[in-house]
């Protein structure tokens, strides 16, 4: 369990994190997500022990990072956002190193060298000098090296950034497993993978923390009421009746279309499921020739986007400090 | 500690500048030996380290221009903060390996007086004295060297920055003889010194307002001190100058003196370079 409590870094006059303040429980996988320069490298960079902070604690399975930071740092795998690989070694040396590092026993090393090559899918590359492997290789090493000596929590700064779409997905499916071990926290700005990989989202923007909760939940939190979009292949003097019949409809409105007509029927906060059923067995009852009924649903991007609004325009000036 | 020495000898053991090093200190040594014992017929062995000692400049830096420089240039230096070691553990382990190979060479140089000594009389107790001192006047340079490494993340600066501060350290003395040695003389070098401070103190604490307090405040009691005492100031920068020097330290035990206050010199230096690259690392953790 991770608890960070009113963390500020400041650079100079430029605040880079804010009062930021949340707590990690053991075996889920979190998303830090937010648009370039809000922070969350930097907020990621302080969790590690790599950067010290203004303001603020930071304590990792009972240890503070500050204080006793051989402890914390032990219950840790940090991969940054530039995979930290030494080019000359070969993948086995690079994580004896960092395996001895971590003070894995001798007896061991062996083992959770060969384990993590496995699970990472490295093992074929094992002797090779790290700079002859491809990008998306070399993130695999870097992710290696965050797991071995089985950290209880595993830290990814933007895991996928820089890899093509199969790497991508090989390397998603490779953080989904490792979820199941370990507390997974992964940062980035690319939403869809948070929605497909991740148990919370923490939105971060402007170095200050706008939500903190599952990707569902925060969907909903946006849509408020729920909206169903029905097309029909017939005339908006047909559909209409019938849609102002629905007892569950709060509202509607209805555009011609050629061929037909779309027609979006808000239902309030009603059971969506059930709604769906009952519109489509009136539709039928009334003969209305309905081709398609959806579920409207606000995206991930929506919230995000309303919840960073404005925010991500002095982008670069920010990008800049924070390096 | 060991962790990091058994790694940094794997990574230097594949780095051409460490063969490099290993092969100019035997070339030269080899050379001077040549000229000394062997052509001109001296039983002093020690000769031949004293003569070498200017090559320093060069190699020293081949040896430690990477050991910090480049973790920050590659970010692995993320890594080593991020691993559960502490600052000393990754700065003593890379100078003990770092001085691992310096010493490498060293064993065969260790031969020569014994080889020596089957054709002539050799003062074996003045070159081994010798040779230990060389490695401990090695080491002070290579904790400054790692100290200048530490400061940039480019290699080729940290090599340049190293090779000029042991090349003013090794003719400071012949600096000392040209510097003024009167009263007012000394007074402007010392207030040059604190105006120094006061500009590292400011972009440390990044308070202009402390630099300032400083350097008033050191200026003030070294003005005080003058108007008091000015004799204490005839001669003080070439006196000053000529005692930093550690290459003028080791010609005594070339001299047959084993001088024990040197070796305390080459280990305090040693360790206050150690300690200042620490804080060096620790501050890039603190901007």
């Amino acid at each position: 369990m991770v608890e960070v409590s009113h963390l500020t870094k400041k650079y100079g006059d430029f605040t880079a994190v804010s009062d930021l303040s949340f707590t990690i429980e053991d075996g889920l996988i979190y998303g830090f997500l937010g648009p370039n320069g809000a922070g969350k490298s930097t907020t990621m960079n302080i969790m590690t022990g790599c950067l010290s902070a203004t303001e603020g604690e930071v304590i990792i399975e009972g240890h503070d990072i500050f204080e006793e930071p051989k402890e914390a740092k032990k219950c840790i795998g940090y991969l940054p956002e530039i995979p930290p690989l030494y080019p000359d070694l070969t993948p086995v040396e690079y994580l004896e190193f960092v395996a001895r590092a971590k003070g894995v026993p001798s007896s061991e090393l062996d083992e959770q060298i060969e384990s993590v090559m496995e699970e990472t899918g490295i093992t074929v590359y094992a002797n090779r000098p790290i700079k002859n492997l491809s990008k998306g290789y070399k993130q695999r090493v870097g992710i290696a090296q965050a797991i071995i000596g089985h950290p209880s929590l595993i830290i990814l700064d933007e895991p996928t950034v820089g890899l093509d779409p199969k790497q991508i997905i090989e390397i998603r499916n490779l953080i989904k497993n490792l979820g199941k071990k370990h507390t997974v926290v992964l940062s980035s700005h690319i939403l869809s993978e948070v929605q497909a990989i991740c148990d919370r989202v923490m939105i971060i923007s402007r170095g200050k923390m706008v939500a903190f909760d599952a990707p569902e939940n925060l969907e909903s939190l946006m849509l408020g009421e729920g909206t169903i979009e029905v097309k029909a292949s017939c005339s908006k003097d047909i559909i209409e009746p019938v849609i102002a019949s629905m007892e569950f409809a709060t509202g509607y409105d209805i555009k011609e279309e050629d061929g037909g007509c779309t027609a979006t029927v808000r239902i309030g906060s009603e059971d969506r499921q059930k709604t769906q059923a009952e519109m489509l067995r009136m539709f039928g009852e009334k003969g209305v020739p309905v081709y398609q009924i959806t579920p409207v649903r606000a995206s991930l991007e929506d919230v995000f986007i309303e919840l960073t609004h404005g925010s991500s325009e002095p982008d670069a000036e920010e990008e800049e400090v924070e390096e | 500690m060991l962790t990091v020495m058994r790694h940094e000898l794997n990574m230097q053991d594949r780095s051409f500048s460490t063969y490099l090093f290993g092969f100019f200190l035997l070339e030269t040594i080899g050379i001077a030996a040549m000229i000394y014992n062997i052509n001109n017929k001296m039983a002093n062995f020690e000769y031949c380290l004293s003569t070498i000692t200017l090559v320093f400049v060069l190699i020293i830096p081949l040896i430690t221009m990477k050991s910090i420089a480049e973790e920050r240039k590659l970010r692995t230096d993320q890594l080593l903060y991020s691993l559960p070691l502490s600052m000393w553990d990754i700065v003593l382990g890379k100078f003990f390996a770092t001085l691992v190979n310096f010493m490498f060479p060293m064993v065969f140089i260790a031969v020569y007086p014994l080889l020596f000594k089957r054709y002539g009389n050799v003062y074996l107790l003045t070159s081994y004295g010798s040779i230990i001192a060389f490695i401990f006047l090695g080491a002070a340079l290579i904790a400054i060297g790692m100290f200048v490494s530490s400061l940039t993340e480019n290699q080729g600066i940290a090599a340049g920055i190293s090779a000029v501060i042991i090349a003013l350290n090794y003719y400071s003395l012949d600096l000392a003889n040209i510097t003024s040695s009167t009263k007012q003389g000394s007074l402007l070098v010392i207030l040059f010194f604190i105006l120094i401070i006061g500009f590292i103190v400011r972009s440390l604490t990044k308070s202009t307002l402390a630099g300032v307090i400083l350097a008033a405040l050191l200026a003030a009691i070294t003005g005080i001190v003058y108007l008091i005492k000015s004799d204490l100031f005839e001669g003080l920068v070439p006196s000053v100058m000529s005692k930093i020097s550690f290459f003028q330290r080791f010609y005594a035990f070339v001299n047959g003196n084993f001088d024990v206050t040197a070796i305390v010199y080459y280990v305090s230096m040693t360790a206050f370079f150690l300690f200042l690259c620490v804080q060096s690392l620790e501050k890039r953790r603190y901007n």
